[in-house]
Formats: structure tokens, sequence, C-alpha cells
């Protein structure tokens, strides 16, 4: 067992891809003058030969990295999600997503919790826009070991990859480096009975907190990780919704696009059941500490517990 | 060049643009003017100048090409068919539902194909980043990529010559076809992009300025780009929109549109009567 600890999902990724960079001699790392924010720099000081630093130019960065996928190369191109995911959208969508080349578009300070930058650096729609891109893999690892784990899977998996990073510190809930992640595969964190709360990256741990205090107040909550937005697990989704009825998604995200839409797409196919998501509602957002956006916006502990609450009372 | 090589090359040339007006004839649709004025450079970069085999498309060594312009496609379809990496039947199923060729090149399918382009701008970023691969790798291959003097509009093409300039990326060499004509116009009239060969000189690259028709002047520039050493090269090639089809040239309304079949059988019958005359030298 390893210990608990309280890290930003970007130092975690930062940590593992240089840890992966010397088993794996095709790793190239790419960024847009943000290596330090990014954590990319802990690769570019263990191995500077293989780090580009392409300058503000994310276009042209997801672009090249393209062209090294098309070389053998194994490239992460690193920039803030608004960027990787937003400004470069169509170049992942026609220079990665179309050839489907084996390309790892990471989006770093994802969500509300970048904080006091602000709603133009405050991605939301980074899940939305990834997951239209056919063949895309989205990934949004919700602590350290799962973070570690799930860039481990990126390396190893053959095609394009969107990886999602948090900007703010987590305290692992996963406390093994033994951690099991496979692509694809939602986690239940939680075996529960009266409404199902399905959550995602920095949310789930927010979740954790609130599904523990539901249970002492006699509330059977149970609690889905999906680390993988898409290809989504359908199985433990439709599973839950047979089992506990109700469903709730939490995501550092716009409802929108995202994860609540993704579960809602499954279960209005296969099994149909209420669905009520959590999330950034249709707002841009503004400057503050990144706790305070989280509280504001809802995305905290006692607005899950209470929302909860309100759909069990229906 | 012996004038029996440069002999072949018109020869190659006049059987590509027949290709080209094939394939766009046939699809009902796509792009003669820019595939035309780019048929020299097509034939040159295929048949003479690149390490390449059609046997063997993926082979590791070879030197990779990447159509920017990528809606030019008819043209580097064409060289493909004639240098033997598909047959020359798929030409006439362009555009068609079902068919090998796409309208824009995509190199999961389609053999040759060293990069999926056609959203403008994007080509050469690519490039350089085989370039760079190239590099890391210590391989001896180049990369050439042709870009469109419209599509140079496209800011993420100067985020590339920076990034190929930066990176010292000598193994690059771009082809910018300077037809001077773009969808709504005179490339000078609708964004002005020039002048072409003082911003990329000024962004960091040995320029070159030549006839992108006369085959002795592309060996020229070709020559002297493998010998720049620590910048990468752009060799900007003046040529005519829609070459080699009479009613074609230097008319912006032919860079999307197909000939119907008077236009297909006129076309033909100028192209023919070139080969006809270019096999009796």
């Amino acid at each position: 067992m390893a210990e608990m600890v309280k890290k930003a999902t970007r130092e975690s990724y930062g940590l593992a891809i240089a840890e992966l960079g010397e088993k794996y001699p095709q790793i190239v790392v790419l960024d847009a003058d943000l290596a330090e924010a990014t954590k990319s720099v802990f690769f570019k000081e263990k191995y500077p030969e293989r780090f580009i630093d392409c300058g503000i130019a994310e276009c042209n960065m997801v672009g090249v990295a393209a062209g090294l996928a098309t070389c053998g190369k194994i490239p992460f191109a690193n920039s803030f999600a608004m960027f990787s995911a937003g400004r470069a959208f169509e170049q992942v969508r026609n220079s990665v997503g179309y050839p489907h080349l084996n390309v790892k578009v990471v989006g770093s300070h994802a969500g509300i919790s970048v904080g006091e930058d602000g709603a133009t650096h405050q991605c939301l729609e980074d899940i939305a826009l990834m997951r239209s891109i056919p063949g895309m893999v989205v990934l949004n690892p919700a602590d350290h070991y799962e973070m570690r784990a799930a860039v481990k899977a990126a390396v190893e998996y053959q095609g394009p990859v969107y990886l999602r990073l948090g900007r703010l510190a987590v305290e692992s809930f996963n406390n093994s480096d033994d951690y099991k992640f496979e692509i694809g595969k939602g986690i239940t964190l939680r075996e529960g009975k009266d409404v199902t709360i399905v959550a995602t990256g920095l949310m789930v741990s927010r979740a954790l907190e609130a599904v523990k205090s539901l249970e002492n107040q006699g509330i059977d909550a149970r609690l889905i990780n999906i680390h993988t937005i898409k290809p989504i697990d359908r199985d433990i989704i439709v599973k839950a919704a047979k089992e506990t009825g109700r469903i709730i998604t939490v995501e550092e995200h716009n409802v929108i696009g995202g994860l609540g839409d993704a579960v809602c797409s499954v279960l209005s196919e296969e099994y149909p059941a209420p669905v009520t998501k959590i999330g950034v509602n249709d707002q841009f957002g503004h400057s503050g500490p990144a706790g305070e956006m989280l509280e504001v916006y809802g995305l905290c502990a006692s607005h899950i517990e209470e929302v909860t609450k309100k759909v069990l009372a229906k | 060049m012996k004038p029996s090589e440069k002999k072949a090359l018109k020869i190659a040339a006049c059987k590509v643009r027949m290709g080209i007006v094939e394939g766009v004839y046939h699809a009902k649709s796509g792009h003669p003017g820019g595939s035309l004025s780019a048929a020299e450079i097509f034939t040159y970069l295929y048949f003479r100048e690149m390490n390449v085999d059609p046997r063997d498309p993926k082979k590791n060594d070879r030197d990779r090409f990447v159509l920017s312009k990528g809606h030019t496609c008819p043209g580097l379809y064409a060289a493909l068919a004639l240098k033997g990496y598909f047959p020359q039947e798929e030409l006439k199923k362009l555009r068609h539902t079902g068919a090998l060729l796409q309208g824009h090149p995509d190199m999961k399918t389609i053999p040759g194909i060293d990069m999926s382009t056609g959203s403008l701008g994007q080509g050469i970023s690519a490039a350089c980043g085989m370039a760079v691969a190239g590099k890391m790798d210590h391989s001896q291959y180049r990369v050439y990529c042709l870009l469109g003097d419209g599509e140079i509009d496209e800011g993420q093409v100067w985020e590339a010559s920076m990034f190929a300039a930066h990176h010292n990326l000598d193994n690059l060499c771009l082809i910018i076809d300077n037809n001077g004509l773009q969808i709504d116009g005179p490339v000078e009239e609708v964004a002005g992009p020039g002048p072409i060969d003082e911003k990329f000189k000024s962004f960091g690259f040995d320029v070159q300025t030549i006839d992108g028709h006369d085959f002795d002047a592309i060996e020229a520039a070709f020559d002297h780009a493998k010998t720049v050493k620590g910048k990468p090269c752009a060799v900007v090639v003046k040529t005519v929109k829609g070459k080699g089809v009479s009613f074609m040239e230097n008319q912006v309304g032919w860079h999307g549109k197909a000939p119907n079949d008077e236009q297909y059988q006129t076309a033909m019958q100028e192209l023919n009567a070139v080969l006809a005359g270019l096999e009796a030298e």
C-alpha cells in the first residue's frame, strides 16, 4: 500500500510521463509555453532531447504532434484544456482524429477550478468537444493513482486519446500503486441501492465525501467513478439504473455535452431512468479562488448531498 | 538532366494533367485549377526527386510528401496512379461513394498518402512533425510540403514556419504554388499575402523563386535545397492556374469546378495533342 497523497492530477501526470519516458523511447512531449504549469516540465528536465516547446502556438503543436505520430512517435501535446482541446479543436479533429493518429492530447487546468484566471481560462466544454470526435478516447482521472495508471494506459493504447488534468490538489482515495485501470471500465467505489451518483474527475472525491455523509443520514447511495468518458462503461450505468432507479451525474463541466449527457444517452437507449445532472449550468465561470468557485457553482459535497436528498424526496 | 529524362518528365506531367481532368470530370466536382498548376511539381517529386517505392509505400526511410493544399489531390492522385500506387481506373471513381480516392487526401486508406489533409494550414505543421522525427532518429529522409498561395492566409502556416526555422529543419522543403488565384479572386486582392518570398525569408527560410513549369528550374531549386544546412527551404513556384487546359488557364472560376462533357472532350483533345507532340519529339 502506498500512502495517501494530496496532489493535483496535473502533477501526477507530469511525474508519470517523466517516469514512462524511460521504458518508452518513442514518447515525445510537446508544450505551448506552459510546461511549468502543465507539469510537462518534469519530462523536459529528464529528456530534453524529446521535449519540444512549440511556443504559444497550439494549433501548430497539435499538427506537429500528428506528424511525429506518423513517424512512430507517441506524442503528448500539452496545454491548458481551453487551448489544446478548445483553440486547437479543429486540428485535433482533422489532423489527429480523422487519420486516427497515436497522439495524446492533454488538457490541463480544465474546469472551473482554474480559479482566479476566470472565464477565458476555465474550460467547461472540452469533454463535449473531444467526445464528439470519432474514435477519440476521453479520460478524466480523479486522483493521483488513477492519473498515473491512466497515463500508462494512454501510452499503451494505440490511437488518439484526450487526457483531462486538473489544477487543484486533490486527496487520493485510491491509495495503491497496484490500482487497476482499464480504459472504458467504470469503477463502483461504493455499493448502494437507493440512488446512484456517477462522478468524474475532481468531482469523484467530492461525491465520495457526500456519499459518506449521506450514509450517516441513512441514505444508501451508490458511487460510480467514470474515468473514461468515451468509450463509456454502458454496463455499469445500466446496472445502476436497474438496481437503484435514479441517477445523479456530477462533473466539473458544462451540463451540456459532458458526462451527464453521455450517461443520458446510454440510459435513453437501454434503460430509461431519471437522471439529474450536476455541473455548470450552461454558464461561463468567473474569477475567484478555486475552492470558492466550486462552491459557487454547486460542485461541492454539500450540494451533491442536497441534490441527492431532493431526488430521493421526489 | 538529359534531354531524354526531361522528355520523360514532360510526358509524365502531361499524363498527370490528363488524370486530373479525368478524375474531376468523373467526380463532377473537385479542384482542377490548382491541381493543373502543380502538375510539374507532383511529377518531379514522384518521378525524379523523392526516395519512394510504390511497392512499399510506408517504408521507414522514404521521403515524405504532405499536400497541405489538400484540395488539389486530383494532381497527387494522378501522379501516384502513374507511379503505380494504385490502378489508374481509381481516378475515374474519385469522390464517388465507397471509392478509394476521397475528395481530400486520406492517409488511412490511400496508398502513398503520408498525411490526411484538406483543412488548409494544417499539412505544414504535420510536415514539421515528420521533419523533427527525422532529426530525432538521425534519419536521412526529406520532407516536402506543397502549399497554396491562398492557403498561406492561414495563421497556422506562420506558426509552423516559425517552428521550422527555430528547429533548423533543413530536411524540410516547402513548395508554395504561386498561381496567383484563390476562390474569391486574385490572392493579392483577397487578403494580400505578398511579398511571399520576403515573408518566408524573414521567417528564417532559404527562399528561391522559380518558374514552376520548368523542369530545369525545378531540378536546380531542389538540388540547391539539399545543400542548405541549418534552415528550412521554401521554393516559391510561379505557375499558371489551370495550366495545360486552354480555357482553364488563369481563370479563377476553374478553382473548384468540373468540366462538362464538351469541356472534357476539348481538354482531353488538347492534352492528347500535347502528348502526341512530346512522344514524337
